[in-house]
């Protein structure tokens, strides 16, 4: 047995579950929200990490100014695609909803690629590359801020459903929606809110992705990578989607460490997380905290 | 009543065998008649002229084999109402099979097409288990997760894909008589594609399809009348799987080679594009969508082929983006169709030929 490596894995899965926690989470706002399951989040990401990256290299803004910017585009990237796209569908079957998104995704993977090349472009560095020492192991200074940051957005997206207004207007129209509009709550802006905030949250997952690893189309993956995480913590709930997230990303690594020491059976860092998905859906399909709709099928 | 030979304006079937028949007059029997007759004429060639070029023909056989495979996803999906996004993966195991089968066992190729549908049909129902306890998008992700169990098996099973150095599969013979190059093989794809389609359409007037129909359309309802949901669910998915398998197959033999790559989530997501184009719940439809999906790429090359000519062939992101203007045009046209036509290319049919029904005086 290699503790330290399997330590230093498991670190791993601690701070890249933490970033699949977050976009879990977005995942689920969508879904709670307006009952659309976003098979487009990993572009979300793809693309707010591209517009972050061409805003800094080829204008050279100061970092805050960058990010200000590209949340300010994610939002009525958001926006506009729910208003556009989405409220048109509104009342249409499953699949509809489902295809329209994997239509959407497929859009702007290939867009993407089109503009900004299918080359990994790194970041200009923010952090001197000194490697922080934790536990007797070496953390790159890029993952702990990526950690840090992910725990941030948890806390704020806490404080944000918890006292705000706009935040207990969500969970109105999450819990019913003809309620929450009788008593004056505008549907459509929620909606619309959701899907600017579930952008926005998606972008700085990928920026923050970005810094570590590098921008690249690779980021897309995240959206796919996204649903064991939501399974496995229950498809409509926040909290379910930040556990299922690092228990996810721990189980990857895990799955890592046991093929390389002792399976040698080679991508199960992969594909792992997928048989747990199908695992999770035949023994218990609401996840770990999904509200259990009781219907015999 | 005798046999109109047009459709009468309104409801006047008499009989249950007169609203289930296949063809409503015998004037649209003899046109589909006169249409397989076309298509068989297609690839002969008159004295050296060949009224269809090779690179129709190519496109003419892309349409057969992928067809099949999106009649299959529309029993699934347009009949029975599951969601699969698997279906490339099932499709990719039709055409190792068959390799597999004359590979090394030295199946004739004839006879391992149709074993390779069974052998995916058997796959599809171990697949399709999840279906008899979840449905609508969770099915989905389950069936997402197995595109991607199943891509991994393709990559990883050397014995029956020949891992990444894929598996050569050999060309089509009947008889001792090898089928050579592609206005031969046509043939091939044609007849595999009547029997199937009218498989599919004879299939929807038995017990067993009004059973799918009913499970869409309420499956409690369904329940209450007797329909063993978990048997048709599994059942759908095992059909759409041999359907998948087959025409799986006949890619392999048609390239003769069959890669680990190409069976991604991108071509599930295509043969999900072709019915929902074509119309879900349209077995016609799903031809029509097919030949959409495959033409699509054509014109894109068509358009940039024509840029390149003006001024805006000068720009370089206009000839080089052509790879992905084709997966953009893929994305675009699902999302346009669900929104202005999410009934798809069979409705626009209907309307036309109602249209044409009525001229000049359509009220």
């Amino acid at each position: 047995m290699n503790w330290e490596l399997l330590l230093q894995l498991v670190i791993n899965g601690v701070i890249l579950g933490t970033l699949y926690g977050v976009v879990a989470m977005c995942f689920t706002l969508i879904y709670k929200a307006s009952q659309v399951v976003n098979f487009a989040q990993g572009e979300f990401l793809l693309i707010g990490a591209w517009v972050c990256w061409w805003l800094l290299t080829s204008f050279a803004l100061p970092f805050w100014l960058g990010f200000l910017i590209t949340f300010a585009f994610m939002m009525a990237f958001g926006i506009l695609l729910q208003v556009v796209v989405l409220r048109p569908l509104i009342g249409e079957p499953v699949i509809s909803v489902i295809m329209v998104t994997i239509g959407l995704s497929i859009f702007f993977q290939a867009m993407v690629k089109w503009l900004f090349g299918v080359i990994v472009q790194p970041f200009p560095p923010i952090f001197e590359t000194k490697t922080v020492d934790i536990l007797g192991l070496n953390v790159q200074p890029a993952y702990l801020m990526s950690f840090v940051i992910s725990i941030l957005i948890m806390a704020a997206f806490a404080w944000f459903f918890k006292t705000s207004r706009l935040g207990l207007a969500m969970r109105a129209t999450a819990f019913d929606q003809q309620v929450a509009q009788s008593l004056g709550i505008s549907v459509k802006k929620v909606f619309a809110m959701a899907w600017a905030i579930s952008a926005i949250v998606s972008a700085l997952a990928g920026v923050v992705f970005g810094i570590v690893n590098g921008v690249s189309s690779a980021l897309s993956f995240f959206g796919i990578k996204v649903f064991p995480a939501v399974i496995v913590g229950g498809l409509d709930s926040i909290v379910g989607a930040v556990i299922g997230g690092l228990i996810i990303g721990i189980l990857e690594n895990v799955a890592e460490f046991a093929d390389s020491q002792f399976l040698h059976v080679g991508n199960l860092y992969t594909i792992a997380p997928f048989y747990i998905l199908v695992i999770i859906l035949m023994i218990k399909p609401y996840g770990l905290f999904g509200t259990e709709k009781i219907e015999r099928v | 009543m005798s046999r109109l030979s047009l459709v009468p304006c309104g409801e006047f079937k008499t009989s249950y065998r007169a609203d289930t028949t296949l063809f409503a007059t015998p004037l649209s029997r003899n046109m589909v008649f006169l249409g397989v007759v076309l298509l068989a004429l297609a690839p002969l060639s008159i004295g050296g002229w060949r009224p269809v070029s090779d690179y129709w023909i190519t496109l003419l056989i892309q349409i057969g084999y992928l067809g099949i495979a999106a009649l299959g996803l529309n029993i699934l999906v347009g009949f029975t109402g599951q969601i699969s996004l698997g279906h490339a993966a099932f499709f990719g195991f039709g055409a190792f099979s068959s390799a597999w089968l004359n590979n090394t066992f030295g199946v004739p190729v004839a006879l391992s097409i149709p074993l390779a549908g069974v052998m995916t049909t058997a796959v599809g129902m171990i697949v399709g288990i999840p279906a008899a306890r979840i449905k609508g998008l969770y099915l989905a992700i389950a069936t997402l997760a197995s595109q991607f169990i199943l891509q991994d098996f393709f990559a990883r099973a050397d014995w029956f894909t020949g891992g990444s150095a894929g598996s050569l599969a050999e060309p089509f013979a009947l008889f001792g008589y090898v089928l050579r190059g592609d206005r031969q093989y046509f043939y091939v794809v044609l007849f595999f594609l009547v029997v199937m389609y009218l498989f599919a359409a004879n299939m929807l007037r038995t017990r067993d399809g009004r059973a799918l129909v009913a499970v869409r359309d309420h499956y409690l309802s369904a329940e209450v009348m007797g329909i063993n949901l978990t048997k048709y669910r599994i059942l759908s998915f095992g059909i759409s799987s041999f359907y998948a398998g087959i025409g799986g197959a006949l890619f392999a033999h048609y390239l003769q080679y069959v890669s680990i790559e190409g069976f991604d989530i991108l071509l599930s997501v295509q043969f999900l594009g072709m019915i929902i184009i074509g119309g879900l719940g349209s077995i016609m439809g799903s031809l029509m969508g097919t030949a959409f999906m495959v033409l699509l790429p054509e014109a894109i090359n068509a358009v940039v082929n024509i840029l390149k000519n003006t001024t805006w062939g000068n720009i370089p992101a206009v000839t080089d983006g052509l790879a992905f203007f084709k997966q953009a045009a893929i994305g675009l046209a699902i999302v346009l169709f669900l929104i202005f036509e999410p009934d798809g290319l069979a409705r626009r049919w209907r309307l036309i030929k109602a249209y044409w029904k009525l001229y000049p005086f359509s009220y």
